[in-house]
């Protein structure tokens, strides 16, 4: 090595990155690592727990370092020089670290669920995803007791770009996370133990679907990046402050990356995915896409238009208007000609995604709080709504059409009056959580968008009917002859049932604390 | 500010409600005493209140105030507190719980032979559910009356749904399910164009309180107002029922099971029109007088309407569900027509109707235990086999026409009296209505207890000791009431007194026309 290129090297600036703020992140991903490890040496009868472990470790451990880091407000790295290119493309913030947190524990909840043993043989994951369905190998292992534990290390990675997702102030680094969390989600969907051909073709459609979603979204970054020469959403913020750009290009490229964003938060009418796959592939991996998902696509939403595009709030408005109006519109309406609940489960999450836009058109403090209050509340309404359908079942697997539940609180009144309680709070009726995040997301949006509050209300009055539709069936009705079982869940999904249960009950009794909390950390910061 | 005497009323049935719930299931016994031990204890405790409730000069609106805060980002407190009118309401709703409890001890029982509902499925109902829903129904009720903060209000008034939507679903007619759910949607929408109000209410006061004292004079006159009003309007509207929002209490009503239908038009009803006098007057004075007009004549409509169906119906339940739709009538005239009698009258009238209609559904509910049938037709004769019932059902149905020396007299001419001070044509026009409802009470008792006794009616057997219990303490409170008012009207006078100050309206002063010339 000779004397002049070292001497170039220590003329190079590196950035100095505040690995403190960035542990919960390096923490889910050196366990997803840890993951694929274990996979390799760890012999397959101690796998199951050796994986589960090391997956609750990294997501717990996440979560304690979010809760260490309160009160963080830093746009890391710092920049290189006078190259502001990366600098401050992550923002450790109250809203990042509050939707960190929440995917950790919704993350955790929805792990419990995917290890749940106890009511399928082996595990609701199958046994080996690539065995071709109906071939003599796949026979055998759907009968097996043998399970599959790649999903965890999965899981951690998607968890990994969900936390990077919502931080990003930088749309580049934002499609990197997009891309992270998409690509396990895909491999997952085609994980179901029972119907595995639904479930191939869920993936597949998610697939195909997803990677239109984000080619919309990094097309919209290159317009945006011709606009603002710059992928930082603070420089094209104050883009849009200087005169003489083409607005063109602003304009078609937020609407790309829209497009992008409302695909994966699923709202309509970007949302065509959402009931087939919801309904294809495997309960608990559904439970995680509708909680954890949501929580990082509605963050990284946020932090676009209210970092990003907080200039033009008045162009960008009237978009979110259109597709709230026609996300509540659509959730509500279709979901009454539903006969299946998981895919019921899935119009009402269309619907829900709608709610929470009503929030975003007023860009203020209390719409942030409002936002990231609703998502958490509803990821523990949905978690757990998914966690029920795992344990009613029949000889072919989960019994998810609606006559299957008919006279159901006969037969378990504990599951059908949990699962009202969740119907309750998803149709926002008071003493639930579902109810107070109604209340904040309406209250923080009256001013700037009255009728929209009301249009809101109507459409939640007509999301009710489905919701009700399966309580009078549980309740009302009576029990059709081949009805299924309810089975009784092991410790894992148990607990996993427990926590989202009580959470929406005990944050509808008791807001006070979580309100106070997200009102907190409702500033976001950039460079 | 930390009085708990309304919290605990409050609690005691929700506490009750719990240990119901938690009872084993197939000893139904034991969850009947313990219900019917705990709404009695309800019962004392609401009348040592009554006595301690202040009426004299000088005393404040709202007694026994007790405020906690809840949320405090929204300005929520858990504040309870009662006027004279909530007051009444309270001791109507305590005092009709344990005669629902006796009157359906065995209409779900799991014996053979027992006296049951009409369906097949009744075998099976869990009784232990029955009573622990009428006692969470009991807490919501008592909560909804009590309530001094929007938000709490608002809270109660929609969670009331759930335990009614499962009374009317679990324990109904035949086509409960469908009564329910159109019971829970109609509810439901007037309930969320509530919110959207409440929210308003919130946002363009500007205050950073629900606290009702907090809100009153707040809201801007104008367009703002007459909106939000209509909100709430709406929302009572449905509730109370006023036609043309009322299709849903027949079928809710028919299809409930009898303990059911009687708090379902007893009290849940009376939280509609409650809410006019709590909420719509004094929060939007100005949107009431605009719209007050509108509403009288709807009031109207409703009475001479629903008169002239309930006259026409086959079905007994049906019916009493709408002479309740005429009498809310009444009351909706009585409340709107901004005169002190009138108000007094209408909240006079709550109290009356809640005991009557209780009364006659009762009474309804036990010839249909008997008869296995709402049919009227299938009846006939009756007196002559169940003296006791006939005369029973006769007081209840004679109440219920307001005659003379029954409570309801009192309280009707109130409202006609208060009405015909300011509105003569729709005064007399609802006093017709009174004609009515003779017909459809006299015509009703003349075809089921009169005439000749069919030989499926000479089986019925007359009532027994409990049955007494569940119906005569109700007929006793409404001749009581009927003879010496009084002690209602004294607490009722300052609280309507107050509402009509915040509409800014004062009863007119009688005109004398002066003769001409002093000669004829």
């Amino acid at each position: 090595m000779s004397g002049a290129h070292t001497l170039a090297i220590a003329a190079i600036d590196t950035p100095s990155v505040s690995y403190k703020a960035l542990a919960p992140i390096f923490i889910v991903l050196g366990a997803a690592l840890l993951g694929i490890i274990v996979e390799a040496v760890i012999p397959r009868r101690e796998r199951f727990n050796v994986q589960l472990s090391v997956t609750l470790a990294g997501l717990i451990g996440g979560f304690v370092a979010v809760a260490l880091l309160h009160g963080t407000r830093v746009a890391t790295p710092s920049p290189v020089g006078n190259d502001p290119s990366f600098a401050g493309s992550l923002g450790i913030d109250g809203v990042g670290l509050f939707l960190q947190g929440s995917i950790l524990i919704l993350a955790v909840l929805a792990t419990l669920l995917v290890a749940e043993r106890s009511v399928d043989i082996g595990s609701p994951i199958v046994a080996s995803a690539a065995v071709v369905v109906g071939s003599p190998t796949d026979r055998t292992l759907s009968r097996s007791t043998r399970v599959q534990t790649e999903v965890f290390p999965l899981l951690l990675f998607a968890v990994t770009g969900m936390l990077i997702f919502p931080v990003a102030n930088n749309l580049l680094l934002m499609f990197v996370a997009l891309e992270v969390l998409s690509l396990p989600l895909y491999l997952m969907a085609g994980m179901a133990r029972r119907r595995r051909l639904l479930s191939q073709e869920a993936s597949l459609k998610y697939f195909l679907l997803g990677a239109f979603g984000s080619a919309f979204f990094l097309y919209g970054l290159a317009l945006l990046y011709g606009y603002a020469n710059s992928v930082d959403l603070y420089a094209i913020f104050q883009a849009q402050r200087g005169s003489g750009r083409s607005d063109l290009l602003l304009y078609v490229g937020l609407a790309l990356l829209l497009v992008g964003l409302l695909f994966k938060a699923s709202v309509a009418p970007f949302h065509s995915w959402t009931p087939d796959v919801y309904s294809g592939t495997a309960t608990p991996v559904a439970a995680f896409m509708a909680s954890c998902t949501k929580v990082a696509a509605f963050g990284a939403l946020l932090r676009v238009l209210y970092v990003g595009f907080a200039g033009t709030q008045w162009d960008w408005r009237p978009i979110i208007w259109a597709v709230a109006i026609t996300s509540m519109v659509v959730g509500a309406v279709f979901g009454i000609t539903q006969t299946d609940i998981k895919r019921i489960l899935a119009y009402s999450s269309i619907a829900h995604a709608g709610f929470i836009l009503v929030a975003f058109v007023a860009v203020t403090k209390d719409s942030v709080a409002a936002v990231m209050f609703y998502v958490l509340t509803y990821g523990f309404s949905t978690l757990a709504a998914f966690g029920l359908l795992m344990l009613v079942r029949d000889a072919d697997g989960e019994a998810t059409h609606l006559s299957q539940w008919s006279g159901l609180a006969r037969k378990s009144p504990l599951v059908a009056t949990v699962m009202t309680i969740l119907l309750m709070s998803m149709a926002g009726i008071p003493l639930t959580a579902g109810f107070i995040g109604k209340f904040y997301v309406f209250e923080s949006a009256w001013h700037t968008a009255g009728p929209l509050v009301v249009i809101a209300l109507i459409s939640s009055a007509i999301a009710a009917f489905y919701y009700l539709r399966i309580v009078v069936l549980m309740f009302f009705a009576e029990a059709p002859e081949n009805a299924p079982t309810v089975t009784i869940p092991g410790w894992t999904s148990s607990v996993a049932l427990t926590v989202a249960v009580v959470a929406t009950v005990g944050l509808g009794l008791f807001p006070q604390w979580l309100i106070d909390l997200a009102t907190k950390a409702s500033e976001l910061v950039a460079q | 500010m930390h009085n708990p005497a309304l919290l605990i009323l409050t609690l005691i049935p929700l506490v009750g409600s719990v240990l119901v719930f938690s009872l084993p299931s197939d000893n139904g016994r034991l969850a009947k005493q313990l219900s019917l031990v705990v709404s009695l204890a309800i019962v004392v405790y609401a009348l040592v209140l009554a006595f301690k409730f202040d009426t004299g000069s000088g005393a404040k609106r709202f007694q026994f105030v007790g405020s906690w805060t809840w949320i405090r980002n929204f300005g929520v407190h858990l504040a309870f507190g009662v006027d004279g009118i909530a007051l009444v309401l309270v001791l109507m709703a305590v005092v009709l719980v344990p005669a629902v409890m006796l009157s359906s001890w065995n209409s779900f029982d799991s014996r053979a032979g027992a006296e049951e509902e009409l369906t097949a499925t009744s075998r099976r109902r869990s009784v232990k559910n029955f009573y622990g829903l009428l006692l969470l129904l009991e807490f919501f009720m008592i909560g909804v009356f009590t309530a001094t903060d929007v938000f709490l209000f608002y809270v109660f008034f929609e969670a009331m749904l759930v335990p009614m939507y499962f009374i009317i679903g679990s324990f109904g007619g035949p086509r409960r399910s469908y009564a329910a759910m159109k019971f829970f949607l109609y509810s439901l929408v007037g309930g969320l164009l509530m919110l959207a109000s409440v929210i308003g209410l919130y946002v363009t006061t500007g205050s950073s309180s629900f606290a009702i004292t907090d809100l009153i004079g707040k809201v801007p006159d104008g367009a703002t107002q007459k909106w939000l009003f209509l909100g709430f309007f709406i929302a009572f509207a449905i509730k109370a029922p006023l036609v043309p929002f009322h299709t849903w209490l027949p079928d809710a009503g028919a299809e409930a099971p009898v303990g059911g239908a009687v708090l379902l038009v007893g009290v849940l009803d009376k939280v509609g029109t409650f809410g006019f006098l709590r909420y719509c007057l004094p929060l939007f004075p100005q949107a009431s007088t605009y719209f007050a007009p509108a509403i009288l004549v709807l009031s109207v409509i409703g009475i001479l309407y629903a008169a002239f169906l309930a006259i026409g119906q086959r079905d007994m339940k049906r019916l009493v569900a709408y002479t309740s739709v005429a009498h809310f009538g009444f009351i909706g005239l009585g409340i709107f027509a901004f005169t002190t009698q009138g108000g007094t009258g209408a909240v006079l009238y709550m109290v009356n109707h809640g005991l009557s209609t209780g009364a006659l559904f009762i009474a309804v509910g036990l010839l249909i235990a008997r008869g296995k049938s709402r049919n009227v037709a299938d009846y006939g004769g009756a007196a002559k086999v169940t003296p006791l019932l006939a005369g029973f059902f006769l007081m209840a149905g004679l109440s219920a026409l307001a005659l003379p020396g029954m409570s309801t007299f009192v309280s009707e001419f109130l409202v006609l009296v208060g009405t015909f001070t300011r509105h003569k044509g729709l005064a007399v026009l609802a006093t017709t209505g009174i004609v009515l409802a003779a017909i459809y009470v006299l015509y009703l008792y003349q075809r089921t207890f009169q005439g000749t006794v069919s030989a499926k009616v000479q089986k019925f057997r007359d009532l027994n000791v409990r049955e007494v219990t569940a119906v005569a303490p109700l007929i006793a409170l409404i001749i009581f009431l009927g003879v010496y008012p009084k002690p209602l009207l004294d607490i009722i006078n300052p609280a309507v007194k107050d509402t009509l100050v915040n509409v800014h309206q004062t009863d007119p002063t009688p005109k004398i026309t002066p003769v001409a010339g002093g000669q004829r």
